[in-house]
């Protein structure tokens, strides 16, 4: 082959092989027509092939195990749902601030090593994370924003729902704070000083469970006109902070976020512990009724172990900075 | 110290002590891209060279395809297959969701536009010649096929290139299909996106840095081979 090649390169730079080239124009012609279909077959062939590769990507071992129990969680796809042995892992959704927080850290590794079933974690906004859950693409969620998520439960998608723990929204702010929030116990007071004064206030606007309590606050407190001080960010709450700081506006958190962000922050508390402002933590499971592969047994067991003494001692023990994060049980009457 | 500057020793410390989440995040960073760059390279080539060789008249459309495509964004791509893909979608019952081998479907349909356009416009340039010329001279058509590739080597190599820049570095489709999954499917660009909204801009800049690094590694090793290549009678 080489020899060949290294003549059909030499040919190229000389104006005989152009010559020939039109001397054979009609045998040419004939040579492309069949070359083409041996080039359309290569693209379909590389498919085949890619498709095999894929396929086997798909049942390899996970190539990055965290933990050793992990090297054999590369289950295969199509595994039969009803099989008894004990799944590797699960996938449970939820929400950016628990996952910012750091207590599922301490919480998941403690429920790896009872029960050597590993939580793999899929932290999205609240209406995301309950999206995810409806067409089952998760196995367990835990969310906090707790109507919409009766709601589903009673609409079939989830199932074994459990007020597993609270903690509170707080507003931040500007030290200085120029709205005068500081000292009113109403959430929905501080909301119509900001609006009717024009203060800078940001929003997620992300369809998180703290975007969808901010809007109810706004609705109770009458305000609906949003002029240029109202900015909806779409982002995270940590990079929601941020931003606040920066431009020293106002905003609604949830605790935790904002503790564990403190010192990187030019923001204060300016009000906290309005009931209003409590924010209930639900676990529930993707009915299997629904979507009969989830993992239904794996994740009772999980929704015990955060039902538990035990679990709920966890998270009534996870502090950042000496401050409690999140308290068990259920901190709000129906 | 300002967080660029920490980023900057961060990074450097992270390196040198081969700081394991740094690795499994890099190492799967360079699986999930590869492998996707690789596959984009089978398919893309044959197919960019067979349409390259076509007159342009003919293959217009298709052309015009490949070049909106080569724009398509990451998150629009992500969202496409996480549908697909989703159990409620066509290929639910596969279970990829939340994989790597989704990560590398999904950067694959973002690399193939660039290999193969990138290909076609390569080959479109003096393809036709050299197909003709070795054809002429009485190469058969695998052979004949071979030699306009090769003959056009270094423009495909940057087509692979550019189609791996792409993928390693985009964050929208990963995040989508991926999920994130620390330990799973965790790459360099969902974690810069984590680190950051966490607040922890040393990591995020030193695991930026890391990214630049190993695109720079790549580039250089790309780039002496073509260098190579044209020094020597190959």
């Amino acid at each position: 082959m080489s020899p060949l090649c290294t003549a059909v390169h030499n040919e190229l730079n000389k104006e005989r092989g152009l010559r020939k080239m039109r001397f054979f124009k009609q045998g040419v012609k004939k040579e492309h027509g069949k070359g083409a279909t041996l080039y359309f077959l290569f693209p379909v062939i590389c498919l085949m092939l890619a498709f095999l590769i894929l396929s086997g990507c798909a049942q390899a071992p996970a190539p990055i195990a965290p933990h050793p129990q992990e090297e054999a969680s590369a289950e295969p796809v199509e595994k039969p749902v009803e099989e008894a042995v004990a799944d590797k892992y699960i996938i449970m959704a939820t929400t950016t601030s628990t996952y910012d927080s750091g207590l599922l850290d301490v919480l998941l590794p403690a429920f790896m090593e009872k029960y050597g079933i590993e939580v793999q974690v899929i932290f999205k906004g609240t209406g995301q994370a309950l999206e995810l859950g409806q067409r089952g693409d998760v196995d367990i969620l835990l969310v906090h924003d707790r109507a919409s998520e009766l709601r589903l439960v009673e609409e079939g998608y989830f199932s074994d729902r459990h007020d597993v723990m609270y903690n509170d929204f707080v507003m931040v702010g500007p030290a200085a704070d120029p709205a005068g929030v500081k000292g009113m116990a109403k959430v929905t007071d501080a909301f119509s000083a900001i609006a009717g004064g024009g203060y800078t206030f940001l929003s997620r606007g992300d369809d998180s469970g703290t975007y969808r309590r901010e809007l109810k606050i706004w609705e109770k407190a009458g305000v609906s006109d949003f002029r240029d001080w109202y900015l909806s960010v779409g982002q995270g709450m940590g990079d929601t902070l941020r931003m606040t700081s920066e431009m020293q506006g106002y905003t609604l958190t949830d605790r935790g976020t904002y503790l564990s962000l403190k010192d990187k922050l030019d923001l204060e508390i300016v009000l906290q512990g309005d009931p209003v402002l409590f924010n209930q933590y639900g676990v529930m499971a993707v009915n299997p009724q629904k979507h009969a592969h989830v993992k239904y047994a794996s994740t009772q067991k999980f929704i015990d172990f955060m039902m538990s003494p035990e679990g709920q001692d966890i998270i009534a023990s996870f502090r950042i900075g000496g401050e409690s994060l999140f308290f068990p049980g259920k901190g709000i009457k129906d | 110290m300002p967080p660029l500057l920490e980023g900057i020793s961060e990074a450097f410390y992270l390196i040198l002590t081969f700081d394991p989440y740094l690795m499994r995040i890099v190492f799967l960073s360079l699986q999930v891209s590869g492998t996707a760059v690789l596959l984009s390279t089978l398919v893309g080539v044959p197919l960019g060279t067979f349409l390259g060789l076509k007159p342009a008249g003919r293959t217009r459309l298709i052309s015009k395809l490949l070049y909106t495509l080569m724009g398509l964004p990451p998150v629009v791509a992500g969202l496409v297959i996480y549908l697909l893909f989703s159990r409620m979608g066509p290929f639910g019952v596969l279970g990829l969701l939340w994989t790597p081998a989704i990560m590398i479907i999904a950067q694959f349909v973002l690399a193939l536009p660039i290999i193969a356009g990138l290909t076609m416009i390569a080959i479109r340039s003096r393809g036709k010649t050299i197909q003709e010329t070795a054809l002429t001279l009485g190469a058969g058509k695998l052979l004949t096929a071979w030699t306009v590739v090769r003959e056009s080597r270094f423009a495909i190599f940057g087509a692979i290139v550019t189609g791996l820049g792409r993928v390693i570095a985009e964050v929208g489709a990963v995040m989508m299909v991926g999920g994130n999954i620390a330990g799973r499917t965790r790459v360099m660009t969902t974690a810069i996106v984590l680190e950051t909204g966490k607040g922890n801009f040393e990591l995020a800049v030193g695991l930026g840095l890391v990214l630049l690094l190993i695109a720079f590694i790549i580039n250089s090793l790309l780039y002496r081979f073509q260098e190579g290549g044209k020094n020597s009678a190959w």
